[in-house]
């Protein structure tokens, strides 16, 4: 490639998600001449994008493929109830009310739907599955991309941007071993949070990090992040604040995804490597609670906990991706993991005890519970004696950071001051914090992408056109 | 190999039911999801199962290079492969195939057109070279020498796809009257005559590359329905002749010349496109130790087809002879080859969409 065809382009987009690519094809509709830069390999490509499968869409009546209507109002609820109201209510907003949008936008580039997943039932009515997963849209997406006239380049790291006074000039990027120069018109960074940066992890959490294992795409190290707070954007949000779950401790250190994910802890106990139980394993349906965990992890001495359930319980929760670790006795299973035998058999027998009679219902919050006992488990609390029993290790797994650069309406990214730059938008993770203070609802990081990412993409190419008739 | 391959297999089916993002593609999921644990008969079942289109591989956020290296097409091919040997019957012969599927293929075909010529020298060498008025082939090779080559020919390949269809369901764990019972059958052919598996959830099969495309369907139904019209035209022409008492040559407006063109064309174009998208398919999914088998089954196909017409056509010629010998020791090395080649994987699929429909039926007792 030779730098006069760089030149050419009015809008860049840096990063190779859903934002980046909704970015992309918005402003490639709207004429500009768009050069997409994704850092990973074309294998990896499409970042935590990759690993989602659903987005939660508003929609007043029921169609295909929903289970039945999920009005706006009803959306604003959940995201309130979930953030507690914390974020941007403006932005959160804009998210909510174009979210229903997304399933026609999607469709019409190529992006396939189908039903729910069995098992994940629950979710039908409010969200809309990819046919394949996540991957699958981002193929096509890409596809769609290409075919409109986006310049796609892969493997290619953007690694400083020319910023002067809150105006894009130029990206320096790393391609084929070259360091270019990049100019266009303006810019769209959706280039991801910094959860696989474990420097910048370890910086914000300390020594605990090294034991955090990153379920969501490697490449998203924060580089853009970092550059733009360096030239002077504003930030928003809590460093620590991200989506964190409760996933396999056996997991690889990136990249793991959705099966890692451990669907028992309602069923059984959890105790940490003192073999101790530390929180109400039965405090809300697992969806809800799911999040919670992975930071309740984190607490925990050498950021590591042990589920324990018996043969009553193995098949009732979604198949792990690692075989469980197996014993004809609890303890067994707590030699395998090198605890305190007695002290994990002391935690079960104290907890066996507790447990009062109840009907088990693993679908409503049932009145299986325990008296008497600290913390006490609310619901589903059965008591676990028979053998052979089964354990899993858990660390938590970081999906993605919600740390971000603050932007306006236009998905402007503002800079310190509260002015917005001229040129220079952001679409995705690397602005989810302007929503998501905290907590989290399934399937809304892609509507907050999306969402964004046309917004950023439109707004670039405007600018574009005007800078292009200034010229 | 056979351990590891079914490890290999075990270690895909835990991965991949942990995940489930491809449950809409086709039955295999679905059967994947029934189950927890994944023996050496479940993972034969599955194998046989899937129709081989791709879909998953390219929606796999683990595929290589991925450190799980996920790659069901390739992996469901070679336990496939494995399983169409470990039911052959005689097993020799079927890893012979395996081995040089093309060679073995090609080589029976020729032994078979050798075979023809040596029953027509014994007939009068003469029939090769003079044209026939009408093309009646019976003044080149006789009647009788006919009926009892293909009779022995038809009747081992019935007895050995018949054994390896038994192995199969006992592999399965099923019963063949379970399996094909009135009700079963019925969604098993609906199932099976549609390709309903081979449409990627509605949008065709990412085959031969990445993209959704209905192609390959297509053509697998010329090839199938090819090779039905053409098994009716021979049907039909045995019911003339031991029937009614009307034998053969037959006009070109009789049922039998008109059903055998028409599959016949279908056996041209089904087997040449296939051919072509397999010549274009993606190497990271092929199993290029199946390759051989697969061509050779195809390049029969298209020869026994492109022979047949030929013949129709010139049946009249001097050509007829030497055309109708071809022609019968390709159609009877692929009768011979059809046992421990690509053809079995039609006997297992509809087995194993049998058992699918079977497995949904039992699940949906349960859940009443």
């Amino acid at each position: 490639m030779n730098q006069e065809t760089l030149k050419e382009h009015d809008v860049l987009v840096i990063g190779g998600g859903a934002a980046a690519l909704s970015a992309a094809i918005t402003a490639r509709e709207q004429g500009a001449s768009v050069l997409l830069l994704e850092c990973s390999p074309k294998h990896f490509r499409g970042g935590n994008s990759r690993h989602t499968r659903n987005m939660r869409l508003a929609h007043e009546t029921q169609f295909a493929p929903y289970t039945g209507a999920y009005p706006e109002k009803e959306m604003w609820e959940n995201y309130m109830k979930a953030t507690g109201g914390e974020g941007n209510l403006e932005l959160a907003q804009m998210a909510v009310s174009g979210s229903a949008s997304i399933l026609d936008w999607m469709r019409a580039h190529g992006v396939k739907f189908q039903p729910a997943l069995a098992g994940t039932l629950h979710l039908g009515r409010t969200n809309a599955w990819f046919l394949g997963g996540g991957k699958g849209m981002v193929n096509s997406l890409f596809r769609s991309a290409e075919r409109l006239g986006v310049n796609v380049r892969y493997e290619a790291e953007v690694v400083g941007l020319d910023v002067r006074d809150g105006h894009f000039y130029s990206a320096s990027v790393l391609m084929g071993g070259q360091t270019v120069t990049i100019p266009a018109r303006a810019v769209v960074v959706a280039a991801g949070g910094f959860q696989s940066n474990l420097a910048w992890l370890r910086q914000v959490w300390g020594p605990a990090a090294d034991n955090f294992l990153i379920r969501g795409a490697p490449f998203d190290t924060g580089t853009l992040l970092k550059i733009l707070l360096d030239h002077g954007a504003e930030s928003v949000g809590e460093p620590t604040q991200a989506h964190m779950v409760p996933i396999d401790a056996r997991s690889p250190k990136f990249d793991g995804g959705i099966v890692t994910r451990l669907d028992c802890v309602t069923l059984g106990i959890v105790v940490n490597k003192n073999g101790e139980r530390y929180y109400d394993e039965g405090e809300d349906f697992w969806p809800m609670r799911y999040a919670i965990w992975g930071r309740l992890v984190a607490q925990q001495p050498d950021q590591i906990s042990y589920v324990f359930i018996d043969s009553k319980t193995l098949d009732r929760f979604m198949p792990s991706v690692f075989p469980p670790v197996k014993g004809n006795t609890i303890a067994e299973v707590a030699e395998q993991f090198n605890l305190p035998v007695d002290k994990v058999n002391a935690t079960l027998d104290e907890y066996n005890r507790a447990v009062q009679p109840g009907n088990f219902d693993h679908t409503i919050q049932d009145d299986c519970k325990t008296a008497g006992l600290t913390p006490p488990k609310t619901h589903w609390a059965l008591r676990i004696d028979q053998p052979p029993f089964y354990g899993y290790p858990l660390r938590p797994g970081l999906t993605f950071t919600y740390f971000s650069v603050k932007i306006d309406q236009r998905a402007a990214v503002l800079m310190k001051g509260g002015k917005p730059a001229s040129n220079i938008f952001a679409a995705g993770e690397i602005m989810s914090g302007n929503i998501l203070p905290k907590g989290y609802i399934g399937g809304f990081g892609l509507v907050i992408g999306n969402v964004f990412g046309r917004t950023a993409g439109s707004e670039a190419a405007a600018i574009a056109r005007t800078l292009r008739k200034a010229a | 190999m056979q351990k590891e391959l079914l490890a290999q297999g075990e270690q895909l089916m835990r991965i991949c039911n942990s995940c489930r993002y491809c449950e809409g593609f086709c039955a295999v999921w679905r059967a994947m999801e029934y189950r927890r644990e994944f023996p050496a008969g479940d993972l034969n079942y599955l194998a046989n199962l899937c129709h081989d289109c791709s879909e998953c591989y390219y929606a796999c956020q683990y595929a290589p290079p991925h450190e799980w290296d996920i790659n069901p097409p390739l992996t469901f091919a070679k336990i496939r492969t494995r399983s169409y040997e470990q039911y052959a019957w005689p097993r020799a012969l079927a890893s012979a195939f395996r081995a040089n599927g093309m060679v073995v293929a090609l080589v029976a075909a020729l032994a078979c057109v050798l075979f023809q010529f040596a029953v027509v020298v014994v007939h009068g060498v003469a029939a090769l070279s003079t044209p026939v008025p009408g093309g009646n082939f019976y003044q080149v090779t006789s009647h009788g020498a006919l009926v009892t080559a293909f009779g022995l020919t038809g009747l081992f390949s019935a007895v050995a796809l018949g054994v390896g269809l038994v192995r199969f369901c006992r592999d399965i764990g099923e019963k063949l009257s379970d399996l094909f019972s009135p009700s079963n059958l019925a969604v098993t052919l609906r199932e099976s005559l549609q390709l309903e598996y081979l449409d990627g959830g509605g949008w065709g099969c990412s085959y031969p590359g990445e993209e959704s495309s209905p192609a390959r369907r297509w053509f697998h139904h010329l090839t199938f329905y090819g090779f039905l019209l053409c098994f009716a035209s021979t049907t039909v022409a045995a019911m003339y002749d031991y029937v009614f008492g009307w034998p053969a040559p037959y006009g070109y407006g009789s049922l039998p010349v008109i059903l055998g063109i028409l599959g016949g064309l279908g056996l041209l174009v089904g087997p040449a496109g296939l051919l072509v998208l397999k010549r274009g398919r993606n190497r990271d999914i092929t199993d290029e130790g199946q390759v051989g088998m697969d061509t050779a089954f195809l390049v029969l196909l298209l020869l026994a087809s492109a022979t047949g017409l030929l013949l129709l056509l010139l049946r009249e010629s001097s050509a007829m002879g030497t055309l109708l010998v071809v022609h019968l020791g390709i159609v009877m090395g692929l009768f011979l080859s059809m046992p421990y080649g690509k053809f079995v994987h039609g006997i297992y699929r509809f087995a194993a969409i049998a058992k699918f429909a079977l497995e949904r039926k039992r699940k949906q007792v349960l859940g009443a």
